[in-house]
């Protein structure tokens, strides 16, 4: 029996064997190995994308342009999911069976046990039927975040829209956006995306095995509040805004209303226009799809896109930087015999009066061709420097006039306009020796010129300024502190000494106020408004009517530019358009006849699509009518309705 | 002894160290199902329907069990043995009929609201009637004979057991060899077959049959190649090489068509033949996870998530030992297992120093069935051995087990208090 007792340490040896072999191994799986506790963290911790409140967007008077409006986004588990009466839920959401399957498929293969959409934007209506029902839904959730919402319906260029981001903007942001997010896309949205989308919080909540939530990890230390974005204080006047695009309707064209003093923007109509509720929720895909083919092109932002020989307008502009050329002066008078002969005498452009002798201020009111036609000479061909020269300092005249070049608009999209360079003659004629007689059609802002209806209007903020003007601007105040952009309060000369823009304002006055003036049936009592009529050329079509003005003459409040495209002469549909606006801003009545008024509600002035041309909005072979809607809205860069030089100068000599 | 009666209780001197070291593992054990069932959003909330509850009185119950076995007279332990050891077999028939089936196995008798588990008690009766049988046999030199019939009171509830598809409980009796080997009817020699064919065994079932034949006719021929001149050598280790290969085949047939699916999977699984972190390794992947995380200071009391959001199956039994490693640490696992392996070392001493060889058999059993459960138990948490649910004695949550264990330890305390007086 002694020796079986030694066994007892063979038995006890075994016993601590095994203890050590369990504290080695709980060594390794305790001490040395970091990365269980990251495991167990990874099960149990749940991060929650607390979404910031979008900025509230409010016009000049503080009335709400865009707010927020909370919606339902319903979640699901699909693992979770388990005997849930599909038909109940498939009538409370609004889908079919098919729907619930295809659904449910697609968060299968994003992942059976993380939860993702099944169906985004649920409306607070149906949200609260569901609600009622959602304990039976088991691996079903809901998280709450909120849309935009309009409560007028308008300004949906201006405002622009937001989407859900697409890969390259998540690529694009360094992972600021995740799937799901929402950017701004155009508008307003997009060009203060940075301030509107505030900053996103998250929360650690702790899960349980079945993802049920419990508690806050770590009581909420490493959690960060959501913080909501900036509100915005727009330039736009709310009952202005809805004004014009009451008038706008049913007409392709634009409304810009600039008020001089600041260069805030008064009034941004692209017509036609979109409900901005259109671009959210649910149905949110199929309006953007009928959008986007509508052949009026809604989505074009005519105010800053659309581009259009500047007619009159442009009459304004040479009288200034011919005067301070020193070319002309208020008493300079030239000869008109209906008509400006250059060329040697061979080549005729038509006035559309026999004005005879005539000055530089009926001139202006009369918007005279051959009294800008010697003045377009007097600057090309006789600055004693060649011609090529001398263009390419009326060319930097005109520039400061903000013709050619981008204003700087908050808003992304905006175009430059046309001015052609010295250059562009010299290699069109080949060589140098072309003068004002190549390019006449360009002494009234026709030919190779292009202007965007918000560099008229700013033309005539100029013109009200006497010689400056803002950077044209939507957003006035940022936050809570009402931060102004300092861009935009830089005051910006045009290059014309004051002294110039009496004659040019007492003419634009007089084709308003003067009995006989173009504009004599729109002028408005107690203000003086000056302003003019205008004709944008359609080589395609029907003329584009065009209306700009400033009111009133002493310390203007606004500046106006309306354009009506395929509307014929201006003064029949731009003029009251303007008129009526100005004086709803200034005065807050309209005293034009009420009939007047009428006719331009309920004037349809919207081209004609031949059926064929519904069906393919975009080919080409089109009428000449539809050719210039079509281009007039097209997205792309392209030079719109400006003919050759020489065509126009035909179109004058012919008529 | 200076003072024969400062010790003397219940009739004898009680081991207090070991009851010391049991209470410990009651208490721990306490804290730790309350820690298992604890609800982060009733923290203040204690009911008698929750595991911790229950628990409290069977703690409490254990007390009275365990005073009321020191007050028995210990005569009565081994002429009751094979009375006992008869109506645990009828239990073992019983639970086979009207058990209820939990978890995978029939091993409950439900009685009203309690369910007994008579696999637990089996082992209390086997140890008794192995000690008596043996003791009766220990002053003659140990036969083949005596082996068999010790082995066979052994080995009949593990067949009991093994039908009830109860794998975890019918191991714990092949703990019992060591009791065997102490008693001298198992040799060092067969001892040593026996822990290397354990070692072929998990080897085969880890890398296949070919490649553990192939392995073993090199480690043969190499044999055969040193021993070239000694001719019995050469034959016996040729005699060796077909009995191991022999037996890697069968573990392989027995893997493959006798062990349910279930079961192969929970072996693979340890085994890192497959990696499923979902399926079956599931429980062993989060109750790694939950050990790992609790690095060497613990997330503190009811700190630990994977146990308070039931990412740990079955936590206050089986698992209990996740909640002790996620809360408590590496210094908590420590401070158990030093327990455990004092309690261990302390028993095989009570064992030798006792007169009888029916109470030093007893003893032993009772160490050998405590050890199994102590290794098997932890080392399944910790994903060295595979899944089988057996408790960890006086911890895991449950009556039938805590008052089975303790009815095994305080029967030896009794023997041990009485070890001057005469069984
Ligand atoms: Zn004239």
């Amino acid at each position: 029996m002694n020796g079986l007792f030694e066994r007892k340490y063979i038995i006890q040896g075994i016993f601590i064997a095994v203890a050590v072999i369990i504290t080695a191994r709980l060594f390794y799986l305790q001490v040395v190995d970091d990365s269980y506790l990251l495991s167990a963290n990874n099960n149990v911790l749940r991060k929650m994308i607390i979404y910031p409140a979008r900025g509230v967007i409010l016009d000049r008077n503080g009335e709400v342009l865009v707010q927020n409006e909370p919606v339902y986004d319903l979640l699901v588990t699909p693992r979770e999911v388990k005997n849930i009466d599909t038909a109940l839920l498939c009538e409370l959401v609004g889908i079919d069976m098919e729907g619930f399957k295809r659904r449910m498929e697609k968060a299968r293969s994003y992942s059976p046990y993380k939860a993702s959409q099944f169906e985004k934007q649920i409306p607070a209506t149906a949200y609260a039927k569901l609600q009622e029902h959602l304990y039976k839904f088991r691996g079903f959730y809901v998280q709450n975040r909120t849309v935009r919402s309009y409560p007028d319906s308008i300004a949906a260029q201006f405002l622009g829209y937001i989407q859900e981001v697409n890969d390259r903007d998540i690529e694009r942001s360094n992972g600021f956006y995740r799937p799901g997010d929402y950017i701004g896309a155009s508008g307003v949205e997009s060009a203060y995306e940075e301030l509107l989308r505030g900053q996103r919080g998250v929360k650690n909540v702790m899960v349980d095995v079945f993802n049920r939530p419990q508690g806050v990890f770590a009581d909420g230390k490493y959690d960060t509040l959501a913080v909501a974005g900036e509100g915005l204080v727009s330039s736009l006047d709310r009952d202005l805004q809805l004004l014009a695009e009451k008038l706008m309707h049913n007409k392709i064209g634009s409304v810009v209303a600039i008020e001089p003093s600041t260069g805030e923007i008064l009034t941004f109509v692209s017509s036609p226009s979109y409900d901005p509720n259109m671009m959210v929720g649910r149905e949110r895909g199929n309006n953007y799809m009928k959008l986007l083919h509508d052949p009026y092109k809604p989505m074009f932002i005519r105010p800053i896109q659309a581009q259009y020989p500047p007619g009159s307008v442009f009459k304004v502009v040479a009288a200034l930087i011919a005067q301070q050329a020193g070319v002309i002066n208020a008493n300079t008078v030239f000869h008109c015999p209906g008509g400006y002969r250059y060329g040697g005498g061979r080549a005729f452009m038509r006035c559309t009066h026999v004005d005879g002798s005539i000055p530089l201020v009926p001139a202006i009111q009369r918007s005279c061709n051959t009294y800008f036609g010697y003045t377009y000479a007097r600057m090309i061909d006789h600055r004693g420097m060649p011609s090529a020269k001398a263009y390419e300092h009326w060319r930097e005249a005109v520039m400061k006039f903000g013709i050619g070049h981008p204003l700087g608009i908050d808003l992304p999209g905006e175009k430059s306009g046309l001015l052609p360079s010295a250059d562009y003659y010299t290699k069109r004629y080949g060589n140098t020796k072309w003068g004002s007689s190549f390019n006449i059609s360009l002494s009234i802002g026709q030919g190779e010129m292009g202007i965007t209806p918000l560099q008229m209007a700013n033309i005539m903020a100029i013109v009200a300024n006497r010689g400056f003007y803002y950077r044209p601007h939507l957003i006035k105040a940022i936050g809570e502190k009402k931060i102004i952009k300092p861009e935009f309060t830089e005051r910006i000369s045009a290059g014309v000494d004051p002294a110039y823009y009496e004659p040019v304002i007492e003419g634009l006055s007089r084709a308003v106020n003067m009995p006989g003036g173009t504009a004599y049936s729109v002028r408005i009592a107690d203000i003086e408004m000056c302003g003019k009529t205008g004709t944008a050329q359609n080589p395609h079509g029907e003329n584009h009517a065009v209306f700009f003005a400033f009111a009133p003459r002493e310390n203007p409040k606004i500046a106006i530019a309306v354009f009506v495209e395929n509307a014929g002469y201006g003064g029949t549909w731009a003029g009251p358009i303007a008129s009526m606006l100005v004086e709803k801003y200034l005065k807050d009545t309209i005293t034009l006849p009420k009939y007047i008024q009428d006719r331009i509600y309920n004037a349809n002035l919207l081209p004609k699509l031949k059926t064929t041309e519904k069906k393919a909005p975009d080919t080409a072979g089109s009428t000449q009518k539809q050719a210039s809607v079509n281009r007039a809205e097209s997205n792309k860069e392209e030079n719109v309705a400006f003919v050759h030089h020489s065509a126009v100068v035909n179109r004058f000599r012919h008529e | 002894m200076s003072n024969p009666n400062r010790n003397r209780l219940f009739g004898g001197h009680v081991d207090w160290f070991t009851v010391l070291l049991w209470l410990l593992l009651c208490i721990i054990g306490w804290f730790n199902i309350h820690a298992a069932v604890f609800d982060p959003e009733y923290p203040g909330l204690f009911s008698m329907n929750t595991n911790y509850g229950k628990q409290s009185i069977y703690i409490f119950s254990a007390m009275i069990i365990a005073l009321a076995i020191l007050i028995v007279d210990a005569k009565f332990y081994s002429s009751a043995a094979p009375l006992l050891y008869a109506l645990t077999i009828v239990l073992l028939v019983v639970v086979l009929a009207v058990g209820r089936n939990v978890g995978g196995n029939q091993s409950w008798i439900p009685m009203g609201n309690f369910r007994l588990q008579p696999s637990e008690f089996a082992k209390l009766a086997t140890c008794l009637l192995l000690a008596r049988y043996l003791s009766t046999q220990s002053n003659k030199t140990p036969t083949f004979r005596n082996l068999l019939v010790g082995a066979s009171i052994a080995l009949l509830p593990v067949v009991l057991v093994l039908l009830q598809r109860d794998t975890g409980s019918a191991l714990v009796f092949f703990s019992l060899v060591f009791v065997f080997y102490r008693e001298g009817y198992i040799s060092g020699q067969w001892m040593l077959i026996g822990g290397l064919s354990i070692l072929l065994f998990v080897l085969t079932l880890a890398f296949n049959q070919w490649p553990i034949i192939i392995a073993l006719a090199i480690v043969t021929g190499f044999g055969i190649y040193i021993f070239r001149k000694r001719r019995k050598v050469i034959a016996s280790l040729a005699v060796l090489f077909v009995i191991a290969a022999t037996y890697v085949f069968c573990v392989e047939f027995v893997y493959q068509n006798v062990l349910q699916p279930h079961q192969r999977t929970r072996i693979d699984v340890v085994l890192g033949k497959i990696d499923d972190p979902r399926g079956e390794g599931y429980n062993l992947n989060q109750s790694i996870i939950a050990i790992g995380s609790g690095q060497f200071w613990g997330k503190g009391y009811l700190q630990g998530t994977q146990t308070k959001f039931n990412f740990v199956p079955e936590q206050s039994t089986d698992f209990i030992f996740c909640t002790i490693g996620e809360e408590w640490g590496f210094v908590g696992c420590m401070v158990i297992i030093g327990i455990y392996l004092t309690l261990l070392l302390r028993i095989v001493n009570i064992a030798e120093r006792q007169r009888t060889a029916f109470a030093r058999i007893y003893a032993y059993g009772v160490a050998c069935i405590l050890f199994f459960h102590f290794a098997i138990n932890i080392g399944m948490t910790i994903g060295i051995v595979p899944i089988i649910g057996i408790p960890l004695p006086f911890l895991s949550y449950g009556g039938s087990s805590l008052w089975s264990f303790t009815i095994l330890l305080f029967i030896m305390l009794k023997f041990d208090s009485n070890r001057k007086g005469i069984v």
